[in-house]
């Protein structure tokens, strides 16, 4: 029995980090499902997202929702920005250039950040205090802020399945998406619409930097590396393009990893989340999700 | 028609040998209208960090800790007289750039030594080089034992002021197994990390000759900041004490999420767990009790070098110093205290009085220069009072 | 054997070996100093990669980001062939190249019927495996890494080498084979309906790549003394996908360029210490915006280009699906 509680902890523990993951994911599957663009940069609008958190928390004192609300608006705009000025010359490129820009511009974030306030993490302020929920007579525990990060994972990402299958807006990014000639030529606004995608993506970035500060307490430049990197293995394991894919391939990556850890051979925790993604890419190419695109002949 | 291209690819080869060899033979001339190093105008010493990439908060860290110290000498009258003039480098952690800038140093710029790499693997790249051109390297963090001795023999230019891997995890094994009378130990190891993974298997051992057990050990990797789920696997073996030979980056969050697991028995750690501010604001007063970690020098000492060079680095950067700041301002003051004794900026002459280093006087501690190239120095153990001030616990010979 | 001795071919030996004495006299009367000699083997080593990472991305248009894989085999087996078991240079080089190779068919083989994004997420993954199995294996040295590796390396052995893989892969794209490659590429349906057997070919570029790929990393561990599994990340993948990209997927000379460029520019930046990252990244940027196709498009740098402008049919830019 002792042994199911320690299961059941670990799977709570993946998935607080599977919905980071997650939020980070949501991300690259919309930029990616509307311009095919691998937005290497995506991760670093995450720690921009965190630091915005960070200076709003300590310099205009304004609380949690405060700062989550002022992160998502400044990640909007660096969003806007950088596809206004480094994505939108190259649309028409080849995608391998597009995507070299968008290394460059993962770089410029990540060094300019380094430049203007070192390469140190630093400690996010506690906001939230601590609590711990115990369950089965203390045996299995749920802290406030896991919570916390559940909840905002999942109301925005009911948020954004709203945005995108009811609203207008979202009527014209999946038109752009599926077939950007032909949505230009029955009236959308393509270079809008782009924009308006890479809006919400950054904003989603945004909001799991503040969640990810708060929740482990400390940010540093180049914090969004890696789990840029994996979140983007998480999207295209969920199916990229595929909102409920991005979710759960992320929830996914989060519980593989922590079961490794947990069960396995913890040295080989990185090579054996990569192995299963393999395997399953291989089985089904087009991740859990994704819709197997017929070839146009 | 298509061996055209051979051709062309020929072509450009050849154009940019002459810019390359353009280049170099006006660095050829230098060489010859150079005078002695004895004359020069000014001390040249280079710093090859790693200012970039995924390690470049201890690489800036460390330059900080050179920064103040250069500043100091200059302003007390340079050394032999001369100003010193420092060329910094970045190697963004990368092999081939760390090994590209030792050689740029020791032949386009006439250093008279070099201070760095910050991590064992460059240093290891930039050893040969410092052989190959005779001249001396000073690391203040490479820890790993191949870089002053290989194959049994003492890399004759390279130095380190640092403890070794092994020197510290002996420490804290036997600090575990006898001070605190732990029976059962785990370890969290980056294992990324030679310098996590030596450390790990130097405790192991003494804990287990001191008559411990390590029952548990788990991997975790460098860009790591959520430890839940092997802090929950570690504690649910329930062990006396946690080994945690990491970087202070990383140790705060461990000890706070271990703490919130509910762990309260010791956390014991080496010297990359120096950072006074940083520990106390990520992880808090609360998570820092009956934690330890063996460092070289207490930061709260009443010795005037250790308060005037706090005081210095927190007026510049507005924080205090960790251990990598404090072992950068050593290496720096290292390398003078040895060019001063030698007399003379002769590379070779500076490498004699850096081996033959008797006493220095370091605010990480007195420091003999072995056999090996391996400092002999004391040690000690930090812990955490209430208000997550350290306090010194031991202090170890 | 006519066919051998054309003018043109015995021009370019000719061209060839002059430069490679001129180098060789420079370098040992020392006008060419020891740091342009180590900028002058990584661009070597920097050539390799891409011309071997381009037959990959730029011809067979197989999106890879694990290229660093197989120079880490190549690295590590080459220099545990020469420190472990004392064979002498060449066979090391040899055994690298080929252990990568096999490497490159073992994964290629499943992988390659992954299209676009997820094979380059496949093979990302893929290099991450194998920099995870070397950083536990002790043999190879762990996460310490492996070191006491002789300095045989030198400008001669790069020279040839690079010269070599531009040959061979330049004579491999002039051949039915080659050709096969590229119909995969341009369009992978119709290159089946005329009987082009696409796994066939996606494998070959595999694996050939896989092998100088291989090759540069030996040439890469024999140089550095020391290699690290952390050495060989994803970075390191990037870092030649940007060479490829930036002289332009799908021209041999452009890689070639690129490899060099890039160096001249690193040595450049060098001196900028607290910016030199964000001047790269400004530039990549920049680079990309006005020359998204690369410095040489598909084209071929020739001597053609001095006579007239050749115009030749444009063989598309659609890298990367």
């Amino acid at each position: 029995m002792e042994q199911f509680y320690v299961f059941l902890q670990q799977m709570v523990n993946g998935i607080s980090l599977g919905s980071i993951y997650a939020l980070i994911a949501l991300g690259y599957t919309m930029v990616y499902g509307i311009i095919k663009l691998i937005n290497f940069a995506h991760g670093d609008i995450y720690m921009v997202g965190a630091f915005v958190g960070y200076f709003a928390i300590n310099y205009l004192h304004v609380g949690f929702f405060g700062s989550l609300f002022i992160a998502m608006a400044a990640c909007v705009l660096l969003g806007i920005l950088i596809e206004r000025i480094a994505y939108k010359p190259l649309r028409n490129a080849t995608r391998i250039a597009a995507l070299i820009t968008a290394i460059g511009v993962s770089f410029l974030l990540e060094y300019t950040t380094v430049f203007a306030l070192g390469a140190q993490s630093r400690a996010f302020p506690e906001v939230l205090g601590n609590i711990r929920f115990g369950f089965f007579g203390n045996k299995v525990f749920i802290t406030n802020k896991e919570l916390l990060i559940y909840g905002v994972t999942l109301a925005l990402m009911v948020l954004l399945q709203f945005i995108v299958k009811k609203t207008k807006t979202g009527k014209a990014m999946r038109a752009v998406a599926f077939d950007r000639d032909a949505a230009m030529l029955m009236g959308v606004n393509i270079d809008n619409t782009i924009s308006a995608t890479f809006a919400l993506g950054s904003a989603l970035a945004g909001a799991a930097g503040v969640l990810v500060g708060i929740y482990y307490s400390a940010i540093s430049p180049l914090m969004g590396m890696n789990p840029g990197l994996k979140a983007f293995v998480a999207a295209v394991l969920g199916g990229i393009g595929s909102i409920p894919g991005a979710a759960l391939g992320g929830v996914l990556m989060g519980v593989i990893e922590t079961m490794v850890i947990a069960y396995g051979q913890s040295t080989f925790r990185d090579a054996v989340a990569f192995a299963i993604l393999i395997i399953i890419l291989i089985i089904k190419p087009s991740g859990i999700f994704g819709s197997n695109a017929r070839e146009k002949v | 028609m298509k061996m055209r291209k051979l051709l062309a690819v020929t072509l450009l080869l050849a154009f940019v040998l002459v810019m390359t060899a353009g280049c170099g033979g006006t660095d050829a001339n230098k060489t010859e209208t150079k005078p002695a190093a004895t004359d020069a105008a000014e001390v040249i010493l280079g710093a090859n960090f790693e200012l970039s990439g995924a390690v470049a908060v201890y690489g800036q860290t460390k330059m900080n800790g050179v920064e103040i110290a250069i500043d100091e000498i200059n302003k007390a009258g340079g050394i032999l007289g001369k100003q010193v003039k420092l060329i910094k480098y970045d190697n963004k952690g990368d092999d081939a750039e760390a090994l590209s800038l030792t050689t740029r140093l020791m032949t386009e710029d006439k250093i008279v030594t070099m201070l760095g790499p910050v991590t064992s693997g460059r240093v290891m790249v930039a050893v040969p080089v410092s052989e190959q051109f005779k001249i001396p390297l000073v690391t203040g963090t490479g820890t790993a034992a191949a870089i002053t001795v290989a194959d049994g023999k003492v890399n004759q230019y390279a130095f380190r002021i640092c403890y070794t891997d092994e020197y510290q995890g002996k420490l804290a094994g036997k600090f575990a197994a006898t001070s605190l009378g732990g029976k059962t130990a785990a370890m969290l190891v980056n294992q990324n990390d030679d310098y996590s993974i030596g450390l790990s298997e130097a405790f192991k051992t003494t804990f287990e000759e001191n008559g411990g057990k390590v029952i548990e050990q788990v991997s975790f990797t460098n860009d790591d900041v959520n430890f839940n789920t092997a802090l929950t696997k570690i504690i649910a073996t329930n062990p006396d004490v946690l080994y945690v030979p990491a970087y202070y980056e990383q140790d705060a969050l461990i000890a706070k999420q271990a703490r919130e697991l509910g762990y309260t028995k010791p956390i014991i750690g080496g010297d990359g767990w120096d950072s006074a501010d940083y520990l106390l604001q990520t992880a808090g007063a609360a998570a820092l009790q009956e934690v330890y970690f063996v460092n070289h020098y207490f930061s709260g000492d009443a010795e005037p070098a250790v308060k005037a060079f706090v005081d210095a680095y927190t007026a510049k950067y507005n924080e205090t110093p960790s251990s990598f700041s404090a072992l950068g301002y050593d290496t720096a003051m290292f390398v003078k205290d040895a060019i001063e004794r030698a007399g003379s900026l002769d590379p070779v002459a500076i490498r004699d009085a850096m081996a033959a280093t008797k006493e220095f006087k370091g605010i990480t501690g007195n420091l003999a220069m072995g056999e090996n190239h391996d400092p002999i120095k004391s040690a000690v153990i930090i812990s955490f009072d209430a208000d997550g001030k350290p306090i010194l616990k031991e202090k170890l010979q | 054997m006519k066919r051998l001795l054309t003018r043109q071919n015995m021009i370019i030996t000719a061209a060839l070996l002059v430069v490679y004495i001129i180098v060789q006299v420079l370098l040992s009367t020392g006008i060419i100093s020891a740091f342009y000699e180590t900028n002058l083997i990584l661009g070597g080593i920097g050539i390799i990669m891409a011309v071997s990472l381009n037959l990959i991305t730029g011809f067979a248009g197989q999106f890879t980001l694990g290229h660093a894989g197989f120079m880490a085999i190549g690295a590590y087996f080459s220099a545990v062939m020469t420190v472990k078991w004392g064979m002498p240079f060449i066979l090391s080089l040899l055994g690298g190249a080929c252990l990568a190779a096999v490497m490159g068919f073992l994964i290629g083989l499943p992988t390659l019927r992954l299209k676009g994004d997820y094979l380059a997420i496949a093979t990302l993954g893929m290099g991450e495996v194998i920099r995870v199995v070397l950083l536990n294996t002790k043999y190879v040295g762990g996460a310490a890494g492996l070191f006491g590796i002789p300095r045989i390396t030198n400008w001669t052995w790069i020279f040839v080498c690079s010269v070599v893989t531009v040959l061979c892969i330049r004579n491999l794209l002039w051949s039915s084979y080659g050709r096969a490659c590229i119909s995969v590429r341009e369009d992978e349906v119709a290159a089946e309906i005329m009987g082009v057997d696409i796994t066939h070919y996606k494998v070959l570029a595999f694996v050939v790549g896989a092998f100088f790929a291989g090759l540069g990393g030996a040439l890469y561990s024999h140089y550095y003394y020391f290699i690290q599994p952390g050495g060989f990340g994803f970075m390191k993948s990037i870092e030649y996908l940007v060479m490829v990209v930036l002289g332009g997927m799908g021209s041999i000379t452009g890689s070639v360029m690129a490899a060099i460029v890039l160096t001249v520019i690193n040595v450049f930046l060098q001196q900028y210490s607290a910016i030199r990252m964000i001047l790269y990244a400004l530039l990549l940027i920049i680079i990309m915006i006005f020359r998204p196709e690369g410095l040489m498009g598909s084209k071929e740098f020739s001597t053609a280009m001095f006579r007239r402008f050749e115009r030749r049919d444009d063989r598309g830019s659609a890298g990367g699906q």
